[in-house]
């Protein structure tokens, strides 16, 4: 990349000469840091030279190499592109020092790395497994770990074809006859699995309430995975005294599907569609992210046409407006107002799906996006459908809804004042989309880094001061008006012709490494691929806002009553889909 | 005055009780079981409930909808099944979750691939309906079909289609999508007459030196 050559990358080189190198591989663009001056780059980069805002960590195994390397992303929170930097440790036993102190936001995403990698952070406070059950044996994301059914290490499979006698992978592994032990599990009848006490002994380690004048017990409450109002299979094991949260820690991982190993499994292509069950409400954005990593190392083989960008920017804002009014519709619900301002909130989603069904073929599961354009053409009937919708029934409805809800005086008693974020923690905390913008902080990815064609509309990026839930809520409000702005106007200009590009199904990515990142309805959605040149992926990697946006729930939760909680982890709006993969 | 938002919200609310019932009134049953009624409630100016009554109403689904694939069939002069796929093995290597499996023979007399398959095995269950295994096709021999009702009561048996089940005709495939047919008729007739007209032109010019 020829950003390089400016400051402050080689600042960052001259001050650190021996701990700092720029990545000298066929396809790499960031530092090589060695892993003992890790934490003093990494103050440096904030402190001095603007790098607040840590987004991404993620760790690869380079088997053949016999190294483990963690790549951080940094960005600055004022905008602009990407800083990486990838430190190296040696396979056997990785060890590296961990970034908490400095910045906050790794803590989920250095748990994944021991969970699935086996990589040791030295210094987390509390390094336990995050995606997968406490006692699992092994690390499943290691080249050297095989799944259960599995056939082959890349796909296509040969016993697909030619010779296809077609067998029910079920059948080969019958029920009862397929538990596996450890092989270091000496008795099995003997063996106790590990119960979840590192939990609860951190979450009992919170400071005491000062000067009570009654003797209370503190209770601790699950709200477990099966819960009516926390949006998907999501558990938080709380402290509570009396009414009052005192400690709280969420438990993740009950939809995990090892999304990244099925990823390097797959095909490029494969992916796609693999890609709209990640955030499964919002499946156009997913795959615009996804085409933008791979379009990245694809370079000039995918050159995305004009009809194609505007398209993919029509599609993008529709989900938007389609994730934000079931977000208003379930905060909603959440709060009491049982049902009724939630279908009125996706009478107008089931308009949009329709659009999407008749252009992509599916309402959910949409694999619109290829790299190097979009699948199809959007037919003449279904496009003046949607300029009836965007520039009639839509701003219509979201003035009723508008009417309907913001001056609402229940919502502004539970809502006001609640859960709030400052600007600061949110910036350390990782945060991003509109939990960093309601509280005060204008980062929108289309704007600061902008990709595809949204550098050609005038929109302006919502943002509130309050970082309450109330704000929370209205600013999802605001950022439907500026989609309305964006798809009138790509809607007056979209020009005619090809919509593709056309590539093989079997297409070959030259070797690199990329990071691609979009502003998803959600936050923050970026991909990170690791390419040797193959057919399938060598590292896949999703950062998902959805679980990165949970680091900061402790924080804001603290002091707040357990009603309120719903109400909070309502206006983050997750998806368990991308929060687990 | 206090209240005053929850005024209003009631007021959008009973707004919208009672445009609700409007339309039926106004209507009185032609609204409801029969295919006008279904498109005046798929139109983005619906007034009032828009709710599809099924099983007694179906939505009809749009051409480009995909649900699970059938491969197409012509038949020539003297009816016989012209089968279009050649098992070139193409929708089984991009099929995602690798669902498609295909077995080829080879000619005992030639000693090369069989262009059409000895047998077809598509598992519904795992199909992701992607649409993959028809896109890249590259004789347009695997569509995806519409039907979404194919539940039964044993998936071992059931759920796995072999190709006497997958194989449908093209006037199922022209009456469902009629205009991805046209667009495909119209590609092949044109080839077929640059076919025609340079075999004329070599024939032309053989005349020419004879």
């Amino acid at each position: 990349m020829t950003e390089k050559t400016i400051s402050p990358p080689t600042e960052l080189e001259k001050r650190f000469p021996q701990g700092v190198t720029l990545d000298q591989r066929e396809g790499y663009s960031g530092y090589l840091v060695d892993a003992q001056k890790l934490v003093e780059v990494a103050t440096v980069l904030r402190d001095e030279m603007g790098y607040d805002y840590l987004s991404s960590v993620t760790g690869v195994d380079y088997i053949q190499d016999n190294l483990m390397e963690v790549v951080y992303h940094f960005y600055k929170s004022t905008g602009g592109s990407e800083l990486t930097l990838n430190v190296q440790v040696s396979r056997e036993n990785p060890v590296i020092p961990s970034l908490y102190h400095t910045f906050p936001s790794v803590d989920f995403q250095e748990r994944e790395a021991w969970d699935l990698l086996g990589i040791k952070f030295d210094g987390h406070p509390d390094l336990r497994r995050i995606l997968l059950w406490e006692g699992f044996a092994g690390h499943p994301l290691r080249k050297d770990w095989k799944e259960p059914f599995f056939n082959e290490d890349n796909k296509p499979f040969s016993n697909r074809w030619p010779e296809g006698n077609v067998f029910r992978v079920e059948d080969t592994n019958p029920y009862g006859k397929n538990v596996q032990y450890p092989d270091d599990l000496a008795q099995p009848e003997k063996w106790k699995p590990e119960t979840e006490d590192l939990l609860y002994a951190g979450l009992l380690d919170f400071k005491a309430g000062e000067g009570k004048d009654f003797k209370t017990d503190y209770v601790v409450v699950n709200l477990g995975p099966q819960h009516p109002s926390t949006h998907g299979v999501f558990r938080m094991a709380v402290v509570l005294d009396g009414e009052t949260i005192v400690a709280l820690k969420p438990v993740v991982g009950y939809l995990h599907r090892n999304h990244e190993k099925i990823g390097e499994r797959n095909t490029y292509l494969h992916n796609m569609p693999y890609t709209d069950r990640l955030d499964y409400l919002c499946s156009m954005t997913n795959n615009f992210g996804y085409a933008i990593a791979v379009e990245k190392l694809l370079g000039k083989k995918a050159v995305v046409p004009e009809r194609a960008e505007y398209l993919r920017v029509i599609m993008s804002e529709l989900t938007r407006i389609s994730n934000h009014v079931w977000a208003i519709g379930f905060i909603l619900n959440d709060l009491g107002a049982f049902f009724t301002p939630m279908l009125y909130a996706i009478e107008e989603r089931e308009l949009i799906l329709d659009i999407f069904e008749a252009t992509a073929g599916s309402r959910m599961m949409c694999n619109y996006f290829r790299f190097g354009g979009v699948s199809r053409d959007m037919p003449e009937d279904v496009f003046q459908k949607l300029k009836e919708l965007v520039n009639e029934r839509l701003p219509r409805k979201i003035d009723e809804l508008d009417i309907y809800l913001t001056e609402n005086e229940i919502i502004a008693e539970r809502c006001e004042g609640v859960g709030i974020l400052s600007p600061d923690d949110a910036i350390t905390l990782g945060a991003s989309g509109p939990l960093l913008r309601s509280s005060g902080v204008p980062y929108d990815i289309r704007r600061a880094d902008p990709y595809g064609i949204y550098d050609r509309f005038d929109f302006d990026v919502a943002v509130r001061y309050h970082g309450d839930c109330y704000d929370r809520f209205i600013i999802r409000l605001d950022e439907v008006r500026q989609s309305l702005r964006i798809l009138q106007q790509a809607v007056r200009d979209i020009p005619e012709g090809p919509v593709l590009t056309k590539n093989p199904y079997n297409i070959r990515v030259p070797e690199g490494e990329a990071y691609g990142r979009i502003e998803s309805p959600k936050g923050e959605l970026g991909y990170y691929l690791v390419s040797d040149g193959t057919a399938n992926p060598y590292r896949y990697h999703i950062r998902a806002p959805s679980l990165i946006n949970l680091t900061g729930l402790e924080k804001i939760c603290i002091g707040q009553k357990i009603a309120d909680v719903v109400v909070i982890l309502g206006s983050i709006d997750i998806v368990l889909g991308e929060c687990d993969r | 005055m206090f209240g005053k938002g929850i005024l209003k919200g009631m007021w959008v609310t009973m707004k919208h009780f009672v445009t609700t019932y409007v339309d039926d009134i106004r209507l009185l049953g032609k609204r409801y079981y029969n295919p006008e009624g279904i498109k005046l409630r798929s139109r983005p100016d619906v007034k009032g409930i828009f709710t599809v009554q099924y099983p007694e109403e179906k939505l009809p689904p749009p051409e480009e909808f995909r649900y699970i694939p059938f491969l197409v069939y012509d038949v020539n002069e003297e009816g016989e099944k012209i089968v279009r796929c050649t098992s070139c093995g193409i929708c089984s290597k991009a099929c995602p979750p690798q669902c498609i499996w295909i077995v080829q023979t080879t000619d005992p007399k030639t000693g090369r691939p069989r262009p059409e398959p000895v047998e077809f095995f598509i598992d519904i269950d795992i199909c992701m309906n992607c649409g993959y295994c028809a896109e890249y096709c590259p004789f347009d021999a695997i569509k995806m079909d519409h039907d979404y009702e194919l539940s039964s009561y044993d998936r071992a048996k059931e759920h796995i289609y072999n190709l006497e089940r997958l194989l449908k005709p093209a006037e199922y495939y022209a009456d469902i999508r009629p205009k991805n047919f046209a667009r495909e008729e119209e590609i092949k007739r044109e080839k077929e007459a640059k076919k025609a007209a340079a075999l004329q032109a070599k024939a032309q010019k053989s005349g020419d030196s004879d």
